[in-house]
């Protein structure tokens, strides 16, 4: 699954980036690299963007950015 | 609490009588005819204008968010006699920056120089900071790694082991509490060590599985020194090239590489529209 | 391109096609594998304390679906009620020693030196008065405002702030990080420009730039908090006097954000297409500020500061004004002219020639806006006659209001429109510049400017035009 659809307070793995340009590299640069633990914190009051914590830090994506990264729970 | 919070505290307290007997002189924005250039770079929000502001007596903006700094401020120090130049750098994930502010600060690091690189490192974080830690590694072996935020890593219960990073990255690191000024002696004495030559670091590389890369890469950066004449850090543009990286590419073919533009200039909005 | 670096690049090419596309993949996993093995042996936890619940909890509660907003809004409210409520009492008495005592003893040590009319109406009436109204309209809501906003960002709240907006960002095709720049903004616009360097994608950061505008400057919560208080506040019973002044305040902050949203919809829609482009932002966590540090610093650090650029400012503006006033073409000063000559199109919006004036004057410094238009409505009424001693009566809120109403024929219309005005008008100087700089274009330095000023003129006429169809005036 991709990583939009991870529920709330539950934490899953990732399994790679699907993009190949710039967006991937800062994904990467972020620490969202294949096998990090990956936990979705909380939503934003409109539902967009969600604020994940990935190797202790907190960053908030948009969907459109959610839905490029494969986890697996 | 661990040892290293008591050292910390000792510090703490003595923060204002340890500049004497370390003789720093803050000298703000007198900057001429400095011995040594010291950049300092880091993840965004780590505590790098923090620690700029303790050494130099400066004012640079800080708060508490990430891309507080963007443009590339400067000031000066002198230290047991040696006059040194301070750069504050905006805060960079990585070395492979897209934005305006993120490539000044890789520009600087790269090809600005500098005779000793400070990476700030947030103590909370340590494991997302390691990879701009790395990357600089790789680059430079005169570099000091200051492990700020401790105060905050004590807080949530985190402790580390400065001597155990220390030499698995074979550079100097120093705890700090940047804010209250723990760990500016050992920072400053860190940064003359390197700066003089008297410390040795043997850094920590990667090492990579494929073989026919170090092949590849040592001709690259070969061909690119004699085209860029003594290119700094040409075995990292030559990475780059390898992975097909588009600016680097640009830089080449425009032969912008390597040139550092002056403090507060950047690329213009146009420029990069055109890119 | 030379025959070389052809060469360097098609030897790159070709390595790349021996080795694969996916080197960087491999070189970033390499690192962070080994980052991990190093943090792994380095760091350890002890237990989890409060402290992480406790930030959690927090996050949750600011950032959620039903508080998210309302508590924005509270926040932004109680800073501004403490700003107004706290700076009455000294500004009232900053006043009193600036514009009375000080005052009189300069003008009685005038005459003792015998110093002739004109001299002393210059140094006195003109640079050192507009001096002394800046510093105590000034300087009181910026020493209140600035460490409570500064506690603020300290804590991390500003990017909470930012994380709360970026949907309506996003759906107005601007970058998520454009919030961050308005926050920037709302300590003075020129920093604001340039912050938007951490905004990558050209096509948004010059949406960002131009709409930076929107973000309410140092300069000018000083003339909103203070029109707000003498306007709107005192509509109200006494007790919640500063409590709706400061709402109206932040009604016009909040006007800020929706005109930052659809100019900048309006923008990526037309001339500055484009979706918008992806964006990340960190979360840092709260972390306890310093109080007095943080007080020392915003005083020292940013009040200070501004008030110095806005007495550099005020001082000349102060001697322009005294000599506008004071050099007669034919019958009327040249205040007077440039008064008549704009007040038909100043009372269309709402607003008088004076404002006007006083906008033209203020184009430096926004700071010195309240100031020049009390000079300027002073001299109007008492044109011709010595200034001695009329300043020097006005040195609290009740005052001001009485000028401006009785000499100045202002309404509720003409204080709400000052407060539409104050938002939606051109960048100052320094601002423009900045521009300038960072886009080093002519069309959008020029958009960037003239846009606003075009909003602020519609807007102005639009109320004014109602309230005079619904004969509120
Ligand atoms: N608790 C604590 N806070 C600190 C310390 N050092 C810095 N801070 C705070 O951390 C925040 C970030 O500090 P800055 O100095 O602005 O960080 P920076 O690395 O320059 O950030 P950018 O310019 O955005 O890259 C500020 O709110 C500081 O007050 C420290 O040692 N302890
Ligand atoms: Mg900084």
């Amino acid at each position: 699954m991709t990583l939009d659809k991870l529920k709330m307070g539950r934490t899953a793995v990732v399994t790679g980036v699907r993009n190949q340009s710039t967006e991937r590299r800062r994904l990467y640069d972020l620490g969202i690299t294949p096998g990090t633990p990956i936990e979705n914190v909380m939503p934003s009051p409109l539902g967009d963007p969600i604020a994940y914590r990935v190797r202790s830090a907190v960053i908030a994506l948009r969907r459109e950015q959610a839905q490029l990264i494969d986890v697996e729970e | 609490m661990s040892a290293h919070a008591e050292t910390l505290n000792q510090c703490g307290s003595c923060a204002s009588s340890c500049h004497h007997t370390a003789q720093l002189t803050k000298l703000g924005l007198k900057i001429r005819n400095w011995d040594y250039t010291v950049a300092l770079a880091g993840n965004p929000n780590t505590g790098k204008s923090t620690i700029f502001n303790q050494l130099t007596g400066l004012h640079q903006h800080v708060g508490n968010w990430a891309g507080k700094t963007v443009t590339r401020a400067e000031g000066a120090f002198t230290l047991n006699g040696k006059k040194y130049k301070l750069v504050d750098l905006p805060g960079t994930y990585s070395l492979l920056s897209t934005s305006v502010d993120e490539e000044i600060a890789r520009d600087f690091v790269l090809f600005g120089q500098p005779d000793v690189t400070v990476i700030v490192a947030d103590a909370t974080r340590l494991e997302r900071n390691l990879n701009l830690v790395l990357q600089v590694l790789e680059i430079t072996d005169r570099a000091v790694v200051a492990l700020n935020l401790i105060d905050e890593a004590e807080r949530n219960n985190l402790t580390v082991d400065e001597r155990a990073l220390a030499r698995d990255l074979g550079v100097p690191v120093v705890p700090m509490a940047a804010r209250r000024g723990a760990g500016v002696k050992e920072l400053l004495n860190a940064i003359e060590m390197v700066a003089s030559g008297q410390f040795s670091a043997r850094p920590h590389r990667i090492k990579y599985a494929d073989e026919r890369l170090e092949t590849a890469v040592e001709t690259l950066a070969e061909q690119l020194r004699v085209e860029f004449d003594n290119l700094p850090n040409a075995r990292w543009v030559a990475l780059r090239l390898l992975e097909g990286d588009e600016n680097i590419i640009n830089a080449i073919e425009t032969r912008t590489l390597g040139k550092v533009k002056e403090a507060g200039a950047f690329p213009s909005l146009v420029e990069s529209e055109a890119r | 391109m030379t025959n070389n670096s052809t060469a360097i690049l098609d030897a790159a090419a070709r390595f790349r096609r021996e080795m694969g596309d996916n080197l960087h993949d491999k070189l970033t996993e390499a690192i962070y594998a080994d980052a991990g093995q190093i943090a792994a042996r380095a760091v350890s936890s002890g237990e989890q304390s409060n402290g992480v619940n406790f930030g959690q909890f927090f996050d949750r509660l600011v950032t959620s679906r039903w508080f998210g907003f309302p508590l924005m809004i509270l926040l932004l409210t109680v800073v501004f009620w403490l700003t107004i409520a706290g700076a009455n009492i000294p500004s009232a008495m900053l006043g009193e020693l600036l514009q009375g005592t000080v005052y009189n003893l300069l003008h009685d040590f005038a005459s003792s030196l015998n110093a002739p009319w004109w001299l002393s109406g210059f140094l006195i009436d003109g640079v050192y008065l507009a001096t002394a109204w800046v510093v105590s309209v000034m300087l009181p809501p910026m020493a209140i405002f600035f460490p409570l906003f500064t506690l603020l960002e300290d804590l991390g709240y500003l990017p909470r702030v930012a994380f709360n907006l970026d949907r309506l960002f996003k759906r107005a095709g601007a970058h998520g990080k454009q919030a961050l720049t308005m926050m920037m903004g709302y300590g003075c616009n020129a920093a604001g420009v340039v912050s938007t360097r951490i905004i990558d994608s050209p096509r948004e950061r010059l949406i960002a730039i131009i709409t930076n505008n929107f973000a309410i400057c140092n300069g000018r919560w000083g003339t909103l908090i203070l029109i707000g208080a003498i306007f709107i506040g005192s509509t109200a019973p006494p007790a919640l006097a500063s409590l709706i002044a400061a709402t109206s305040v932040v009604a016009i902050a909040i006007l800020g954000v929706i005109f930052t949203l659809l100019v900048s919809a309006f923008l990526s829609k037309t001339w500055l297409k484009g979706e918008a482009s992806s964006f990340s932002l960190e979360l840092p966590p709260y972390r306890p500020p310093q109080i007095w540090q943080t007080l020392y610093k915003s005083i020292v650090d940013r009040t200070l500061i501004v008030l110095k650029r806005a007495v550099l400012m005020a001082a000349p503006a102060g001697a322009v004004i005294w000599l506008m006033s004071n050099v007669n073409i034919g019958e009327a000063s040249v205040a007077a002219h440039l008064v008549s000559f704009l007040n038909p199109f100043g009372l269309l919006l709402g607003l008088n020639g004076v404002i006007l004036v006083a906008y033209i004057v203020a184009i430096p410094a926004n700071e010195i806006v309240v100031p020049t238009i009390l000079m300027l409505t002073l001299n109007m009424a008492k044109s011709g006659l010595a200034q001695t001693g009329v300043m020097s009566g006005i040195d609290d809120d009740l005052q001001i209001r009485q000028v401006l109403t009785e000499m100045g024929g202002w309404t509720l219309l003409t204080g709400v429109n000052l407060m539409l005005f104050s938002l939606l008008h051109n960048p100052c100087s320094t601002t423009i510049w900045t521009i300038w700089q960072e886009t080093k274009s002519l069309k959008w330095t020029t958009v960037a400017t003239l846009l606003p000023v075009v909003l602020g003129i519609a807007v102005c006429f639009l109320t004014a035009s109602v309230a005079r169809l619904t004969g509120l005036i």
